[in-house]
């Protein structure tokens, strides 16, 4: 039958069996909006902003593992989704980004709204497309959700002139394509693994070290059976927290930059270091010629080869998809006849209790002002440890991630490799739309908040009863903090003046908003707004906390990963 | 080391672009880059010339690997290859010059493609190296005019690059 442009980007996404598309209109994607309008196989999900559409999109990808869509205009709507395109790049998550283009006569005539969209997101993007021929566009979505899903996941830009979606052709949805210049890799080596699985049973001071790839990979149960098989300590990256469960015993938490004292220690000095889904990213391993100073034999698997030796040599490379390689791998160990050294592995847990022994996560519980962590903790116990939790970016985000334990892959929504700030209230509404009945809360800072504050209002349109937790330190935390560090205290433009009434603010775009200023309110507040009362509302709780925390542990940039700065140092 | 990395890709507009931009947003080194179609249109070849250590050239090879477009990628210099480039140079001949500019055309191979009064324009081929020392072996007051194509390079013997 014959379909139009618009008609067909329509059906591809219903096929695609799409939930929800994160959109704004505008010109160029007039056409595909009147299509939207005439069907009920998706829901469109009006946001106030482009950045938000994508951002909501790369929730719903994260929380779900399914492939998040947005629709954006030409021109600004495609450069307003510009920043949310490379955030769920730097972090490897799926989305298709469908952009309106000018007609194809006026491409490159400094046309109305027009942008290179093509060029501009290229270095931003796992692949993308400008479809000139409505001939090509149902196998060009087909091909865009194949690139996106697959592999190293990653978003995929769909550029489609306004003419296009009028141009009319025959519409089949091909249930799959051929790429011939894609094929990536999802079977380990087989001599690789038994040479990685050898290795593993010789360490005396072994180490995992399992980054975002379990996430996305959805390899969480075999890492936790692989783990527990070998009685091995484990750590987790910012991006991999959930992967293993938090509060088991051989978990000694994220490494890294702000990660536990046990963790960069054990990373420190390990003699064998098994690499999981993590690609030794500059906030992990410190300075990498001061992690190279201690011998240690490492191995990596990773889908992508480019993040195998990148910035750290590794010993044995397993090109391969994770929840493949730890099966594989686990199959070997339980047949191999030799067992983990237990002398060995005895006298290294001794040494991890030791370092795990001081407590590098205490903080002072008796404060008369309230403690950013005594909210997270608190959040945690009230949310039984059991929630989603979304956040911004800076200190609040390193206080989530260091204290409320993640037990669950996929429950942990930030952006660690762009860091974007803004992505914390978008992100909770992808989350919460895409799972209706869980309890999701935003752990934000008042400065990042007020980068996507718009969004409040999609949240009263849709009745998205996400909770808000913002940590309210009246500065950029984070940037307060290296400014008193190695700026001489010289608080350069960190300070947020003039902040509004948040409570007013929600309440005038329909919302609850609480206040809270005393340590001794906080678990009743937090427990108000998951009561079943508020159940169907967003609540803003603005928590005003104390303006001079710092994170620790901190690893300054240039040091090596065991020179810690701990927070009873100073 | 320099390194002569060959590649088939889909012949498609931007192809060339997603290359180049990756070369210029990693910080890697193009010495020369050419591309056109094979014999099959809907693959481009393209011969990139690069500088690096070991390391760096392993991640350029990854990461081209990874462009979707890319189909193969394939560092000739790791095995025994053939290099050639083309140039062109527009030599004042005149006077004395004249039959000296042709005899040091001679002894490279060069051929003579277009002749004035004045003027020779040289056509060579040959490795990188080679065109270089063509252009040291001649007074540099007598060139006018230097065109070349950079180099590409196929696999010696039975090594061959196809999809
Ligand atoms: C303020 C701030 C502070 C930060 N501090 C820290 C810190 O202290 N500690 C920390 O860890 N991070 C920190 N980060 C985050 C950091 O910048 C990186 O984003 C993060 O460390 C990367 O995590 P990862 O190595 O797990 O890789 P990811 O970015 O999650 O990459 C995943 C890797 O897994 C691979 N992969 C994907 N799918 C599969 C599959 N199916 N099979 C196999 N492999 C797969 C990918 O190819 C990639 O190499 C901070 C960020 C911010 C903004
Ligand atoms: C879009 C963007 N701009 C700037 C930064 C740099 N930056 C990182 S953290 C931070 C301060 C965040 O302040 P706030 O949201 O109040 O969180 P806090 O650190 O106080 O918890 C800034 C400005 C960023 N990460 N993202
Ligand atoms: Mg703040």
């Amino acid at each position: 039958m014959e379909a139009t442009g618009a008609e067909i980007v329509v059906r591809c996404l219903a096929e695609e069996g799409v939930e929800f598309v994160f959109g704004y209109p505008g010109g160029a994607v007039l056409n595909i909006y009147d299509e939207i309008f005439k069907q009920n196989k998706f829901k469109h999900v009006l946001v106030r902003h482009e950045q938000a559409a994508v951002h909501a999109a790369d929730a719903y990808a994260r929380s779900t593992g399914r492939v998040g869509v947005a629709l954006v205009t030409s021109g600004p709507g495609v450069t307003n989704a510009v920043t949310g395109i490379a955030t769920a790049y730097m972090d490897s998550i799926p989305i298709v980004v469908v952009t309106g283009q000018v007609p194809t006569p006026a491409i490159g005539l400094d046309a109305f709204q027009e942008v290179d969209t093509v060029g501009i997101t290229r270095p931003c993007v796992k692949h993308n497309f400008l479809v000139k021929d409505v001939k090509d566009l149902a196998v060009t979505m087909k091909k865009a959700f194949i690139i996106a899903a697959t592999g190293r996941p990653g978003p995929v830009v769909v550029d489609v002139p306004k003419d296009v979606t009028a141009h009319t052709t025959e519409f089949e949805y091909p249930a799959t394509v051929e790429i011939r210049s894609y094929n990536p890799v999802a079977k380990g080596h087989s001599g690789q693994l038994k040479r990685a699985v050898q290795m593993l049973l010789e360490a005396e001071r072994p180490m995992i070290y399992a980054g975002g790839g379990v996430v996305l990979g959805n390899a969480s149960e075999q890492l936790v059976e692989l783990t527990r098989l070998l009685g091995f300590p484990i750590t987790n990256t910012l991006m991999g927290l959930g992967g293993y469960p938090a509060t088991d015993r051989q978990n000694l938490g994220m490494l890294g930059m702000h990660g536990t004292y046990e963790a960069n220690m054990a990373m420190q000095h390990c003699d064998v270091l098994l690499a999981v889904g993590a690609r030794f990213d500059d906030r992990v391993i410190g300075n990498p010629a001061h992690f190279a100073r201690e011998q240690r034999r490492i191995i990596h698997i990773d889908i992508d080869p480019s993040s195998i030796s990148k910035r750290v040599k590794v010993d044995v490379p397993i090109v391969g998809d994770v929840q493949s390689v730890l099966t594989e791998m686990l199959t070997l160990l339980k047949l191999a006849k030799e067992k983990p050294d237990a002398a060995a592995l005895n006298t290294w847990w001794t040494q991890i209790e030791l370092w795990r022994s001081k407590n590098c996560l205490n903080y002072n519980r008796n404060s008369p002002i309230i403690k950013p962590q005594y909210v997270v903790e608190k959040l945690w116990e009230v949310t039984k440890g059991d929630a989603f939790i979304t956040s911004d970016v800076g200190q609040h985000q390193m206080w989530a991630a260091q204290y409320y334990k993640f037990d669950k892959p996929r429950r942990w929504i930030n952006s660690g490799g762009l860091g974007t700030m803004g992505v914390g209230l978008p992100y909770a509404m992808g989350v919460q739309l895409a799972h209706p009945h869980a309890q999701v809360a935003c752990i934000t800072g008042e400065s990042s908040i007020q980068m996507c504050i718009q969004e409040l209002s999609t949240c009263k349109q849709y009745r998205i009863p996400v909770k808000i937790v913002t940590l309210n330190n009246r500065y950029m935390g984070m940037v307060r903090q290296w400014q008193e560090f190695f700026y001489g205290s010289r608080y350069a433009e960190s300070y947020m003046e003039s902040l509004p009434d948040f409570v007013k603010l929600a309440e005038a775009y329909g919302h609850v908003g609480m206040r809270i200023d005393k340590p001794e309110d906080v678990e009743a507040a937090l427990k108000e707004a998951f009561s079943p009362a508020l159940k169907e509302r967003l609540v803003f709780m603005d928590f005003q906390t104390d303006q001079t925390e710092n994170v620790f542990p901190m690893v300054e940039g240039g040091k090596g990963l065991s020179e810690m700065i701990l927070a009873e140092e100073l | 080391m320099r390194h002569i990395i060959s590649l088939l890709m889909e012949n498609e507009a931007g192809a060339l672009s997603r290359v180049a931009g990756l070369f210029s947003a990693r910080g890697y080194n193009i010495e020369s880059l050419t591309v056109a179609p094979t014999e099959d249109a809907t693959l481009s070849r393209m011969t990139i010339v690069t500088v690096g250590s070991e390391d760096v050239i392993e991640q350029i090879t990854k990461q081209l690997n990874k462009l979707v477009d890319v189909i193969k990628v394939m560092d000739l210099t790791e095995g025994r290859h053939i290099e050639r480039e083309l140039m062109l140079v527009k030599v004042k001949a005149v006077g004395l010059g004249r039959d000296e500019m042709k005899r040091t055309a001679d002894i490279f191979r060069g051929r003579i493609i277009d002749v004035t009064d004045a003027t020779y324009t040289i056509e060579l081929t040959g490795t990188g190296s080679k065109l270089d020392a063509f252009l040291e072996a001649i007074d540099p007051a007598f060139i006018i005019e230097t065109v070349r194509t950079g180099a590409s390079g196929i696999g010696r013997g039975e090594r061959s690059l196809k999809v």
